[in-house]
């Protein structure tokens, strides 16, 4: 076994690899960059080297520098986790050629399965079912449109070169095929400097299935599948094992089809293969097809430990020692049911915009396994993915795993960002989730039903304004609201997603109020770490950080406390004022200096988190000034163009 | 020792007690609820509408969230001026605001436009003199057309009338004592001179104004026609006069702007190992404070062991009693209350001349230790008769009161039954300058009591008659003797002499422990200077 291994990665799975290797006795390596310097993954490992800057260009994608702290640190082995260098075969490479360890396949077969293409003719050949479809170097529209209708109506058009959907058509009918391989093409050709496309069958109603697989370049066994069909925009966010509605027979069969894939490339370590199966009837061993393979731990690689009781990370590095795979399949089984739930700083209600921020608050109930890369004080920075943690429940049966999540959702305390947590707790509690009866398209489908944000009641209101006076935190001592025959009153200010309201809070002895907001009045006692509300004992919360405040109860309700010595005064930047929604790169101006402009027009465009947002004008006008340039980094708010006219 | 009680709170006579305490309690509840609703509902609702925040709310809103509020006179005005004046105009109280004592004096505009009332100035007055002797920062919330005219006789020109607020303000502040005025209104006329005076003030724009003289009588003067606003609004009294110091957006602007003014006095006045910081821990007292009803007669002329009464105010009911077997109608001994440590003076019958020594021996104790002194008020006076003069109890009581007057500790009394002739002045009443008086609704004041008063009078009258020859019917003497029992009757009780300020207030007898710890702490706030007696008659 390595004495040192280094983890190329950072965030929660570098954390989590980290506390694999402590307790096999392995001493570890961190790596990081300058925004990472204070990081809990920094923080956890016996010793850290600085990469670089904190562009990933400039420091977790170094594969140089990070052979170069291999080697200054005696490191034999590098841990990639997911994401990064993971699936960089020259990385592999140039650990191999400088005598070290990669921790995974080997180049070739992340080179194998890299393309699409290649990945599913080997596939192909070693009997694992695919998308029926067309792949052919005759790229002529009829020669396409015959491949159409022999793989048969609904179909899908897909740049070859393809990915994040661009370049991408779905066909229902033969007469729309001339036009939808234009613009596919057009778009494939914009997006990649390549118009050849591919034709799959378009499938209905999709389920995301993969089988976890672990090999040792030689032999391979399945660890079961896993269902990652709840997903927003390509993105998962609850996974779960086993797969509802997975028949044995099924799951033999589909495992079995997996461990061949992996066989046939030779595989080492753990990889998944990823399948789409049609849900339309339910899972049916004939409709479950290889979508693509991935080489490496994935994110929710927790919920197969879970069921199986395995480390996988352990697994990882005894198979890249060198050892012989020391499992039979049938030494392999299932245990209950387990779910895994991403909570992300981003804010659902407006269209998953990522979000950024201090976290001032994140703890978890000890019933549910949290790996998370940060902890509370800690930056959410614009600079890498916004996952702030991953909520894994493990339980007998499936219902019970939900409620476990759905409770450790419930009495999180997440505050300093933005966050999908009511979001998550939404998805646990829908009834078509809990029916198991999910696919691909259930998050887009429920839209607002999911995404609303949720609207704080009275009671939580009252909290809040407790709060915001610096009433919540229990011992307010015994003279607290003492008073003669009437008891004084605070009036409260508050304002909630822009919507201003005030709480008169009469304090009636120690830990004792009375609050109202309108018509409603509540009779508030602390009690203990609980609150008794109008007779009613919650678990509730409320704590201000700052001038925010926030109200733990299920749902995180965050406030604003208007400072009352900083009123009115400084001017909010108006409709004139185009600003920068978060902290990012300001990808480029499209407007100059006395440009005519109308409402919804495209000013400019914000590259953040990963993503671009355009920033359009807000009225009609004329531009009277541009305030920052193309290329430069901008700060949350900054005023960016300015209207006139 | 641990005091122990004798009461069975089943007994007859507990529930009839009770049963009186709540009525007396009721009939104070009612009054107290007058005073706070202030000048009612409609002129609330006016003040309101002008986006001013109610008096209360101010008062609150300058004070820590949660904070306790020691309201001084609430009673103030009950039934004088034709009710026209609830709570006096004005409210007083100490809360606290960072975590210090401050006097908040607000004047209440819904009631005469906040206009001062004799018994508003009496009340200002006392508010100061508070503040004065316990050091500690006042904070006024002026919103007030100055002097009421109509009665300018009794509110301009005496020793204790309005300008003494000013020289009061200019001598705190000389003193080190901050003086902070917030204009939330008009401030008009002398009224102008409480912001003038200030060591800081702050003034609300287009709200608050100060003026020697308003627009009326400026148009009367020099036919100059002018608004308020720019006659002497927030924008000319912080940017061209000076008058002000901060312009502040609305009240609750305001009143952040006075915490935060608190906020910068320093901390010289804290005498913090003085008294325990919150967080001290002590013992309640054994037998509960609720029971206090139970176990009091109401009325002051039953006797009843007053140790009952000391058993349930102090920590762990433990009682070091000085002297208990000599003087035994005065009651003396060290306690602690919520930690404080404190000398208890109670009465437990008429004063003999052995008591009396007892209680000046124990006065000059405390004095010499630097303990405060709580007087548990409930005399009918000094005993009378050819015995005890001739034994002194002139020389005797002398030394009490002497002592009483003289100590240099903090005073602070509660009349929990009756108080009566030289009694008062012996257990610190109101002229011998406790730092805060106060009284519970089954107490009694008066020189004497009302039969005593009228057989005083009918005595007197009935030798007149006689040297006269003039026959006097039983009946005629009945009824020379009832307007005198009547209104000495009706002066006696706690309300009367609460209206009239002659004490701070009337408090439930079941918050005894808690004013009495709060008015300590606010007393100690002031370093506990050395005492000098005068001479004693041995």
């Amino acid at each position: 076994m390595f004495r040192t291994v280094l983890i190329a990665n950072r965030g929660e799975i570098a954390c989590r690899v980290i506390r694999t290797c402590r307790r096999m006795g392995i001493a570890t390596v961190a790596v990081y960059s300058d925004a990472d310097a204070d990081a809990p993954h920094v923080a956890l490992a016996d010793r850290a080297v600085r990469l670089g800057g904190a562009a990933p260009a400039d420091s977790y994608l170094r594969g140089d520098a990070i052979v170069d702290a291999m080697r200054a640190t005696g490191a034999q082995a590098v841990h990639p986790g997911y994401g990064f260098l993971s699936e960089n075969a020259e990385f592999a490479d140039a650990v191999a050629a400088a005598g070290l360890v990669f921790v995974g396949p080997s180049a070739r077969a992340m080179r194998i399965m890299g393309r699409k293409d290649a990945a599913k003719a080997a596939m192909r050949e070693a009997g694992v079912p695919v998308v029926p479809g067309h792949e052919g170097a005759d790229q002529s529209d009829a020669a396409l449109a015959d491949a159409a209708a022999a793989v048969g109506y609904p179909v899908l058009i897909k740049a070859v070169a393809g990915g994040g959907g661009k370049g991408m058509r779905a066909v229902h009918a033969p007469g729309d095929f001339a036009d939808a391989l234009g613009a596919a093409r057009a778009e494939a050709r914009g997006a990649f400097g390549d118009d050849r496309v591919l034709i799959e069958r378009l499938i209905d109603r999709p389920r995301h299935v993969e089988v976890q697989v672990f090999g040792d370049g030689t032999r391979a066994v399945h660890l079961f599948e896993r269902d990652c069909s709840l997903q927003r925009r390509h993105q998962k966010v609850l996974e779960e094992a086993p797969a509802p509605g997975m028949s044995p027979a099924l799951r033999d069969a589909m495992g079995a089809a997996a461990v061949r894939a992996a066989e046939a490339i030779g595989y080492g370590g753990a990889g998944t293969v990823e399948f789409v199966a049609d849900a339309t009837d339910g899972l049916r061993a004939d409709r479950f097809f290889f979508l693509e393979m991935n080489t490496r731990l994935q994110v929710e690689h927790p919920v197969t430990e879970a069921v199986t009781g395995i480390d996988l990370v352990e697994w990882q590095l005894r198979v890249a020692a060198g050892e012989p795979l020391w499992v039979e399949q049938d030494d392999l089984s299932l245990d209950g049911h387990a779910v895994e739930v991403r909570l992300y700083a981003e804010d659902p209600a407006n269209g998953f915009l990522p979000a950024t921020g201090q976290l001032t608050h994140l703890s978890f109930p000890p019933t549910v396994r949290v790996d998370a890369g940060v902890a509370a004080g800690d930056p959410i920075g614009p600079d890498y993915d916004p996952m702030i943690a991953k909520v894994i429940a493990h339980a007998p049966t499936r219902a019970a795993a939900l409620a476990k999540v759905d409770h450790a959702l419930s009495n999180a305390r997440v505050a300093g960002t933005a966050t999908n947590l009511s979001f998550l707790r939404r998805l646990v509690r829908d009834p078509d989730v809990v029916a198991g009866d999910v696919d691909t398209g259930l998050i887009a489908r429920k839209g607002a039903a999911l995404t609303d944000r949720p609207v704080p009641c009275t009671r939580s209101r009252s909290l809040a304004a407790l709060a915001a006076l610096g009433l919540a935190d229990g011992d307010g001592g015994p003279w607290q609201g003492f008073a003669l025959w009437a008891p004084l009153a605070w009036v409260q200010p508050l304002v909630w997603q822009g919507e201003g309201f005030e709480v008169r809070v009469a304090v009636l002895g120690p830990g004792r109020f009375r609050a109202t907001l309108g018509d409603a009045v509540h009779e508030i006692v602390r009690d203990g770490a609980r609150w008794r509300i109008d007779g009613d004992s919650v678990a509730a919360d409320a704590v201000r950080d700052g001038d925010a405040v926030h109200v733990f109860w299920g749902n995180v309700y965050g406030f604003a406390v208007a400072d009352p010595l900083a009123p009115a005064e400084a001017e909010a930047p108006g409709a004139d004022v185009v600003t920068a929604p978060m902290p990012g790169l300001l990808r480029e101006v499209r407007v100059a200096v006395g440009d005519a402009v109308a409402a919804g027009d495209r000013l400019a465009v914000l590259e953040a988190m990963k993503m671009e947002h355009a920033l359009r004008a807000p009225r009609d006008g004329t531009v009277a000034e541009v305030l920052a340039a193309a290329g430069t980094p901008v700060a949350a708010g900054a005023a960016l163009i300015r209207l006139a006219g | 020792m641990i005091l122990s009680t004798a009461l069975d709170p089943a007994s007859e006579e507990a529930r009839a007690n009770r049963a009186a305490h709540e009525v007396a309690l009721a009939e104070v509840r009612a009054a107290a609820d007058a005073a706070v609703a202030g000048g009612g509902d409609a002129a609330r609702g006016r003040h309101v509408a002008r986006g001013k925040m109610l008096p209360r709310d101010r008062v609150a809103g300058v004070l820590d969230p949660g904070s306790s509020f020691l309201e001084v006179g609430l009673f103030a005005g009950h039934g004088l001026h034709d009710g026209a004046c609830p709570c006096g105009g004005v409210i007083a109280g100490v809360g606290w605001v960072h975590g210090r004592p401050v006097m908040v004096v607000c004047n209440d505009a819904t009631v005469k436009g906040g206009t001062y009332y004799p018994i508003t100035v009496k009340k200002h007055l006392r508010a100061q003199e508070i503040a004065a002797e316990n050091r500690l920062p006042c904070v006024y919330l002026v919103d007030s057309g100055g002097a009421n005219l109509p009665q300018q006789d009794q509110v301009f020109p005496d020793r204790d009338h309005f300008g003494r607020i000013f020289l009061n303000q200019a001598r705190m502040s000389a003193d080190g004592i901050a003086q902070i005025a917030v204009v939330m209104g008009s401030c008009t006329a002398g009224g102008a001179y409480v912001p003038a005076m200030a060591d800081v003030s702050i003034i609300v724009r287009d709200q608050g104004t100060i003026f020697l003289a308003g627009p009326p009588l400026v148009h009367a003067a020099t036919g100059e026609e002018v608004t308020a606003e720019d006659l002497g609004g927030g924008d000319v009294h912080t940017r061209i006069s000076g008058v002000a110091d901060q312009l502040a957006d609305d009240d609750a602007h305001a009143l952040a702007l006075a915490r935060q003014a608190v906020a910068s006095l320093g901390g010289i006045d804290r005498q913090s190992s003085e008294f325990p910081e919150d967080t001290a821990t002590w013992d309640e007292p054994i037998h509960d404070p609720e029971t206090l009803l139970d176990v009091v007669p109401p009325s002051p002329a039953t006797p009843y062991d007053v140790r009952e009464v000391i058993a349930r105010l102090v920590d762990g009911s433990r009682f070091d009693e000085f002297k208990p077997r000599f003087g035994e109608t005065l009651v003396t001994g060290f306690a602690r209350i919520c930690g404080i440590a404190v000398g208890i003076v109670a009465n437990d019958g008429v004063i003999f001349s052995d008591a009396a020594q007892k209680g000046a021996h124990f006065v000059q104790l405390c004095s010499q230790r630097r303990i405060p002194l709580v007087f548990l008020q409930n005399v009918t006076g000094f005993m009378v008769g050819r015995e005890a003069e001739h034994g002194g109890i002139a020389r005797h009581g002398a030394k009490l009161v002497n002592a009483v007057a003289c100590t240099a500790v903090p005073k602070v009394t509660l009349i929990i039954g009756g108080s009566f002739g030289a009694g008062n002045y012996g257990m610190a009443g109101r002229a011998y300058g406790p730092r805060f008086l106060w009284t519970w609704p089954n107490s009694r004041i008066g020189v004497m009591g009302p039969a005593q008063a009228a057989d005083v009078l009918a005595t007197v009258r009935r030798q007149a008659m006689d040297r006269a020859g003039t026959p006097w019917s039983a009946e005629d003497e009945a009824a020379f003797r009832r307007p005198t029992e009547e209104a000495l009757k009706a002066q006696s009780h706690p309300l009367y002499a609460s209206a009239r300020l002659w004490d701070d207030g009337i408090i439930d007898p079941r918050q005894s422990r808690q004013v009495l710890v709060l008015s300590l702490r606010i007393a100690l706030n002031a370093p506990v200077e050395e005492t000098r007696f005068g001479v004693f008659r041995m």
